[in-house]
């Protein structure tokens, strides 16, 4: 089964508050320790894409308006034959 | 699967600009101000709205909204608004303002613009302290909570009570909607967004005054990150400030009602 959607968490604005990563029902976010955007942080991003259920509960609660929350098959997913 | 299957389910509002706020980490003036835009857009209002900014953190919110806005002198906000409201009554006049900006330099301003029932919404951000200026006591500090001008915590026999401005201008005939929402969660956050859209409608009716409060976080001056300070909210916050509708009047309830 491909996931219900995903998320696209936008550098500029995203400023590491941790909300999004407590709130997400799914645990599908972490914070990206490889990663430091222009601003100094470790952004937000999708360490479990495979979990996500687009409910949007992320971008309700992040402060910044960094998160854009997609409901299909994300992008490049290739739909492996299931039976 | 095609494209066409992919929907967008939520994306920033257009009536934010496209800058990075100074904002701290965390911090619930960010979600306010992204429920304004978000509300202003659905009803398509950003072109017909004059945002009025306060003296405090919130001090540049009117690079941050992609519509009108003014800058009132500390606690002035609502003296403004009724100005512009007055002059401009088709525009939708709204302030935006913190708890010492509100409740302590403006105190005045603010009862006698809900007493004389002005046409406009106020948007207070309960965060019990001064957040711009270091974290000092605001009058909704709470008994016993360090602040860095109570550092022993606020003694209310000589530092007196806090107060609960949202219960307090309910008493006064002039208003017509007068809630107390919070920010810590998804759910509450959704019940604060109906709350902005129905102070705009009632607004927009020419119902009279209306005024929302938010339980916001202040992770920088709490000493707490963003996850912990919205744990601080729920358990010291909202038993000394229940979430609640302190005023609804007749008419107002009618347009409350429409507002799901
Ligand atoms: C006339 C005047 N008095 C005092 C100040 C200093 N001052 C600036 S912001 C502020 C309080 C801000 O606190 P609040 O309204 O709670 O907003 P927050 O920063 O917490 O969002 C004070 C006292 C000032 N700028 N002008
Ligand atoms: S809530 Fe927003 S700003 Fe905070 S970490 Fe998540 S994406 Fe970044
Ligand atoms: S949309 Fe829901 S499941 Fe997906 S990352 Fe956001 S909170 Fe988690
Ligand atoms: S000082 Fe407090 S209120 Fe001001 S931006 Fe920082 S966290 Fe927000």
């Amino acid at each position: 089964m491909p996931p219900k959607g995903w998320v696209e968490i936008n550098d500029l604005y995203c400023k590491a508050c941790e909300t999004c990563i407590a709130d997400c029902p799914q645990k599908v976010l972490a914070l990206d320790m490889s990663r430091l955007s222009i601003k100094g942080y470790h952004p937000a991003y999708m360490a479990h894409p495979e979990k996500c259920i687009a409910c949007g509960i992320c971008a309700t609660v992040c402060p910044d308006a960094a998160i854009t929350v997609y409901r299909g098959t994300p992008p490049g997913f290739e739909e492996k034959g299931t039976e | 699967m095609t494209d066409t299957d992919v929907k967008v389910v939520y994306q920033r509002p257009i009536g934010l600009t496209d800058v990075t706020t100074h904002y701290c980490p965390g911090c619930t003036h960010g979600v306010a101000h992204r429920l304004i835009a978000e509300v202003l857009e659905e009803m398509g209002e950003l072109r017909n709205t004059i945002g009025v900014a306060p003296v405090g953190c919130a001090v540049f919110a009117y690079n941050y909204f992609d519509f009108d806005f003014v800058e009132a002198a500390h606690g002035r906000a609502p003296a403004m608004a009724t100005g512009i409201k007055r002059t401009l009554p088709d525009r939708l006049v709204f302030t935006y303002q913190g708890d010492g900006d509100l409740a302590s330099m403006g105190m005045g301003e603010t009862v006698a613009a809900a007493a004389r029932g002005e046409q406009i919404t106020i948007f207070f951000i309960n965060n019990t302290n001064y957040g711009m200026t270091g974290g000092q006591m605001a009058p909704t500090t709470l008994p016993g909570q360090k602040t860095s001008s109570s550092p022993l915590g606020r003694d209310v026999e000589t530092q007196g009570y806090p107060i609960r401005t949202a219960e307090m201008l309910a008493t006064l005939d002039g208003a017509s909607y007068v809630v107390r929402r919070s920010l810590h969660d998804a759910r509450s956050i959704r019940n604060a967004k109906r709350a902005i859209r129905t102070a705009f409608e009632i607004q927009k009716a020419g119902l009279g005054f209306s005024m929302v409060e938010f339980l916001s976080i202040c992770p920088t001056n709490w000493g707490l990150n963003a996850p912990k300070s919205r744990e601080w909210l729920k358990d010291h916050m909202l038993p000394y400030y229940p979430v609640g509708d302190f005023k609804v009047s007749e008419e107002a309830e009618r347009v409350m009602k429409e507002v799901r």
